[in-house]
């Protein structure tokens, strides 16, 4: 069943056209990512679903209901998180759960099985102004609080953002806890490693998808020779890397550089002699298998050639 | 869920540092300073005199004039030129001359002039200076007059003897007659501010973002803001009354519920007009310049330190919109006269109406999406 439904949205802010022609749907019960960097149009996007921006163009449905004309039934139904941390600051971690719970008419002990996993983490700090917690606490609450009423989707932008891997790791887990109770979850994130714990991810720069598939079959098509390349002068080797005619993109990626090959007869032994040539030591070549990133970063190469 | 979204706006007004001193320390402040700062019977005014004369009239009347507690005597100068010098270099308001025949007129045609001259760069302060030192020449004239008759025994009185009787504020005490309209500028701060803050302020934190994702509706959402604040009102209100007894004395010749009545429909209308303001408004910054633009207009056209009547027709016709001007005009009339409510209908009607207005402005304005 199709829980979400976007047709064809686009949104402008004045000149900037923060969304182009966006399309996709979510299912029940599904983790669906929106994979990209900063100002790609994630945010729009969830303000447009949470009927809180309207729309210039196209159409909307949160769990059966259209965004415009259906927006109370739309609100007693989702949860949302968004990406700055905003709830009450000089309320208490209680308090805040309270205030939530009784605007959506129900009460904390009605759904505490639903946030119990989480909640327990934050209820020693519970009497301690929301303002005061950590950043991993503050988003556990936040999302505790878009939980108390047992929505059928959430929407979490950039729920991780700031926060340290352990609390990204126990609000990872969450969610898929979350999943099985047939909650539909949208999230929004920067980091491409986080793009492998979605059941189908979308990739989005400049407000427009990039392509939308699963992160398996979107590694699996990746059609590219990849190496990653180490020496013990990185920077040098970017540039001498960009330099050969049969590389056709690299990119830093932490420790390494992913470069993609123009031309499959490049062998690894060819590459080492040509950078020893140049004065590299400690040189290390591998073929490796494609991440989401490198998939981000091939695709949104197309996009700004064309 | 109002009740629990009271509690809610009630312990955060409680929780902050700033704020619940701010409703009890800046009416007392307020009050016990600002009648005193904002006065304008005039004293002190810095004299200087010509005497061309030196008789002992002359020398009289200059005694009179120093003791009347208006004036300071700076200097006796030896010529006007001299006088008008000290004028110049601000040690002088008033120029007091008085002829070389001063003496001789007086004695001879019972007739003598004298030069009054003020400086009225600062019109107030020139204009009841020159009215008081006409006023002390006149008594000094009607002093001489009853001089020479007395001893011939005859007692002959002026044709006309003007003794005036203020009403309702018999010293004309200048105090007395600011006190309650700097309550309502007090009130007017309080309760237009706070609220306009506080939802600019949910806006700047996001929070205002979340809860518009909620289910709750607009109306709950404003009356949880307009509650609390309507109570603040009223202890603000009530610290005023207290204010005014402990350093004044001042308590009204009417009743404080006839206050308390208009002043529940006052609050209601100003902190309607703050809501309007805070919808429209992106930041504190903005919030605070639009509130401050309109609240000053409201103030000068309140009547609060001119009179409505004196104003010129278009201002006269402006100031209709300012609900300051209604209830400080109440809150006079029940402090100085004693009025009911019978008598203030109108005003009431006006307040009335400012309330629902601005109200109703703030719940068309207030939208939950943009």
């Amino acid at each position: 069943m199709k829980v979400v439904t976007v047709q064809n949205i686009s949104r402008n802010f004045g000149k900037v056209e923060a969304l182009k022609d966006i399309s996709f749907d979510a299912n029940e019960g599904e983790i669906f990512g929106i994979i990209g960097p900063d100002g790609a149009g994630k945010t729009t996007l969830f303000r447009i679903l949470t009927t809180l921006l309207l729309a210039d163009s196209g159409k909307a449905t949160v769990d059966g209901f259209d965004v415009i004309k259906d927006y109370k039934q739309i609100r007693n139904r989702i949860g949302y998180m968004p990406g700055r941390f905003s709830l009450y600051q000089d309320l208490t971690v209680e308090e805040n759960l309270k205030v939530f719970a009784t605007v959506f008419n129900t009460t904390i002990e009605k759904n505490y099985d639903l946030i119990k996993d989480i909640y327990q983490q934050i209820e020693p700090f519970k009497t301690r102004r929301a303002g005061a917690l950590s950043g991993g606490m503050k988003q556990k609450l936040a999302l505790c609080c878009a939980l108390i009423h047992k929505p059928s989707v959430l929407f979490l932008d950039e729920p991780t953002t700031g926060v340290d891997p352990i609390s990204r790791k126990d609000l990872w887990d969450m969610l898929i806890r979350l999943k099985k109770q047939k909650i539909t979850i949208l999230v929004s994130t920067p980091y491409m490693d986080e793009a492998s714990l979605c059941d189908r991810i979308a990739l989005i720069q400049d407000g427009r998808f990039l392509k939308i598939d699963t992160p398996a079959a979107m590694t699996r098509e990746f059609d590219k020779i990849l190496w990653s390349v180490q020496s013990d002068t990185m920077s040098k080797l970017l540039a001498d890397l960009r330099r050969h005619k049969k590389v056709k993109t690299c990119f830093a990626f932490g420790e390494t550089h992913h470069i993609t090959l123009e031309d499959s007869t490049l062998t690894p032994g060819e590459m080492k002699n040509y950078l020893t040539g140049l004065g590299h030591t400690g040189i290390e070549i591998s073929p490796i298998a494609a991440s989401v990133e490198d998939c981000f970063m091939d695709l949104s190469g197309n996009q700004t050639e064309k | 869920m109002l009740k629990y979204l009271l509690e809610k706006e009630f312990k955060q007004f409680m929780r902050s540092k700033f704020l619940p001193k701010f409703v009890i320390i800046f009416p007392f402040i307020a009050l016990a300073i600002f009648p005193l700062a904002v006065n304008f019977s005039i004293n002190n005014i810095n004299l200087s005199v010509v005497d061309n004369s030196h008789s002992p009239y002359s020398s009289r009347l200059i005694r009179k004039v120093a003791s009347s507690g208006y004036f300071r005597l700076m200097e006796t100068a030896d010529n006007y030129q001299e006088a008008l010098k000290s004028v110049e270099l601000d040690h002088s308001d008033v120029v007091l001359e008085i002829p070389p025949r001063f003496e001789e007129d007086l004695v001879n045609t019972r007739k003598a002039g004298v030069m009054i001259s003020a400086n009225t760069v600062n019109g107030m302060k020139g204009g009841l200076g020159s009215a008081y030192l006409a006023g002390i020449i006149n008594d000094f004239s009607q002093e001489v007059r009853e001089d020479w008759i007395a001893p011939a025994g005859r007692t002959v009185t002026p044709a006309f003897n003007i003794v005036p009787e203020y009403k309702y504020n018999p010293h004309l005490s200048y105090t007395v007659f600011m006190i309650p309209a700097i309550m309502i500028m007090m009130l007017a701060m309080i309760c237009g501010f706070i609220p306009a803050l506080n939802i600019v302020g949910e806006k700047e934190n996001g929070t205002m973002e979340q809860m518009n994702v909620t289910p709750v509706n607009k109306f709950n959402f404003i009356l949880s803001k307009l509650i609390p604040h309507w109570i603040i009102g009223f202890i603000a209100l009530t610290i005023c009354f207290f204010v005014a007894w402990l350093f004044y004395r001042l308590v009204p010749v009417g009743h404080y519920y006839t206050i308390y009545l208009f002043a529940s429909v006052f609050v209601l209308a100003f902190s309607g007009f703050g809501l309007v303001i805070s919808n429209y408004a992106n930041t504190i910054q903005q919030a605070m310049f639009m509130m401050f633009f309109v609240v000053m207009s409201f103030v000068f056209l309140s009547g609060l330190y001119t009179p409505v009547a004196s104003m010129p027709d278009w201002a006269q016709f402006v100031s209709n919109f300012s609900p300051l001007k209604y209830m400080i005009q109440v809150l006079r009339q029940v402090y100085l006269k004693g009025s009911g409510f019978s008598e203030m209908v109108h005003q009431f009607i006006a307040l009335s109406a400012f309330a629902v207005f601005f109200n109703g402005w703030a719940v068309y304005s207030y939208r939950k999406r943009s």
